[in-house]
């Protein structure tokens, strides 16, 4: 019987609908479900008629994604990523703390929950450094912080800021890198590309979100071994393993569950989307 | 296909290739609307969520 593909979406990007046309030319019956109107009932029967046989959560809202993930999965229906590999790479410290139990090169970080222990912890990491938060994307709210008179001034405003997760401080150690890092694909076991990732002028921070320019990378058997060790670590699936060039090699500081992929298709002419579906489906087949 | 901006009434083009689900914006206000389909193929508009701290990767 051919495969049923359902996508889980809460906004149409320009992957999702990638992903929806290689489905569709590889002849996949693909069903596409709203996760805003989505309605779950934890004790109900959820079969692969209405879900299909295999389900890709494209939320870009992590916490909905997340939950959705927890009630489809838990109710036996396979989902890509799973819940466990959406949970880590949805925030930073438990995907750090999955690189580093590895063994994955990645830098060095502390986590703390006041503003005292905060400044304490960048005494330790060392001026500069980088204050981020736990869970969030594209570089928001990613700051670099050059001195303590920094540090006091964006402590107060995360405090002020009446958020809990905020309330968490997540302090890096700032990578001596060039001004760009290395975005590399990963698909189950292989890597299906990698780019550079490079800052715009006069900026830091290498998100394509915040107009970072991006052009083919290629993957060096070191870097390979890598990335496919953070996709491990984290749990595996479709990922976006973004490391950083430091003096000593490459390290990860970030692995993305939920990947957007059109610079790094656009820049090397990969079809990574067809790779996704082809993964997928050999997924619900296992 | 076109649609007409609940906000401004100003006119929306939408793309042939448009699905469920995609964003589309006002050429004339600049407001951003989620595109919806009925049964009989007819384009809806509806106001698009605001960008939430958890949206990303």
């Amino acid at each position: 019987m051919p495969k049923k593909l359902s996508i889980i979406y809460d906004r149409t990007r320009w992957e999702e609908k990638a992903l929806i046309k290689a489905a569709r030319r590889k002849r996949i019956s693909t069903n596409l479900i709203d996760g805003k109107n989505i309605c779950l009932n934890i004790s109900g029967k959820y079969d692969s008629e209405t879900y299909g046989d295999i389900i890709l959560q494209r939320c870009i809202s992590y916490f909905r994604g997340l939950h959705i993930s927890a009630v489809l999965e838990r109710k036996g229906l396979p989902v890509v990523n799973s819940f466990n590999t959406s949970l880590i790479c949805g925030n930073k410290l438990f995907t750090s703390l999955a690189l580093e139990n590895a063994g994955v090169p990645t830098p060095k970080t502390y986590v703390t929950f006041t503003s005292e222990a905060a400044l304490e912890a960048l005494e330790k990491i060392g001026y500069p450094a980088v204050v981020k938060p736990v869970v969030g994307s594209w570089g928001r709210l990613v700051s670099p912080v050059r001195d303590r008179a920094t540090a006091e001034a964006i402590l107060e405003h995360r405090e002020q800021m009446n958020n809990a997760l905020l309330q968490i401080h997540y302090i890096q150690e700032m990578v001596e890198r060039p001004p760009r890092d290395i975005r590399t694909i990963v698909v189950g076991d292989e890597v299906a590309v990698s780019v550079y990732r490079s800052a715009p002028a006069g900026a830091w921070r290498t998100n394509v979100a915040l107009g970072a320019t991006t052009i083919p990378c290629p993957t060096s058997s070191q870097l390979e071994d890598i990335v496919l060790r953070a996709a491990r670590a984290v749990g595996g699936g479709v990922l976006a393993v973004d490391a950083m060039e430091s003096p000593n090699g490459p390290v990860v500081h970030e692995v993305n569950s939920t990947i957007e992929f059109r610079g790094a298709s656009t820049a090397t002419g990969v079809n990574i989307a067809s790779k996704i579906i082809d993964y997928v489906i050999k997924t619900s087949k296992k | 296909m076109k649609c007409k901006c609940p906000e401004c009434d100003g006119e929306i083009t939408i793309p042939k290739d448009a699905v469920e689900g995609e964003i589309v914006t006002c050429p004339d206000c600049g407001l951003e609307y989620e595109l919806t389909f009925d049964k009989d193929g007819k384009c809806n508009l509806k106001t698009a969520e605001v960008v939430g701290e958890d949206w990303g990767e």
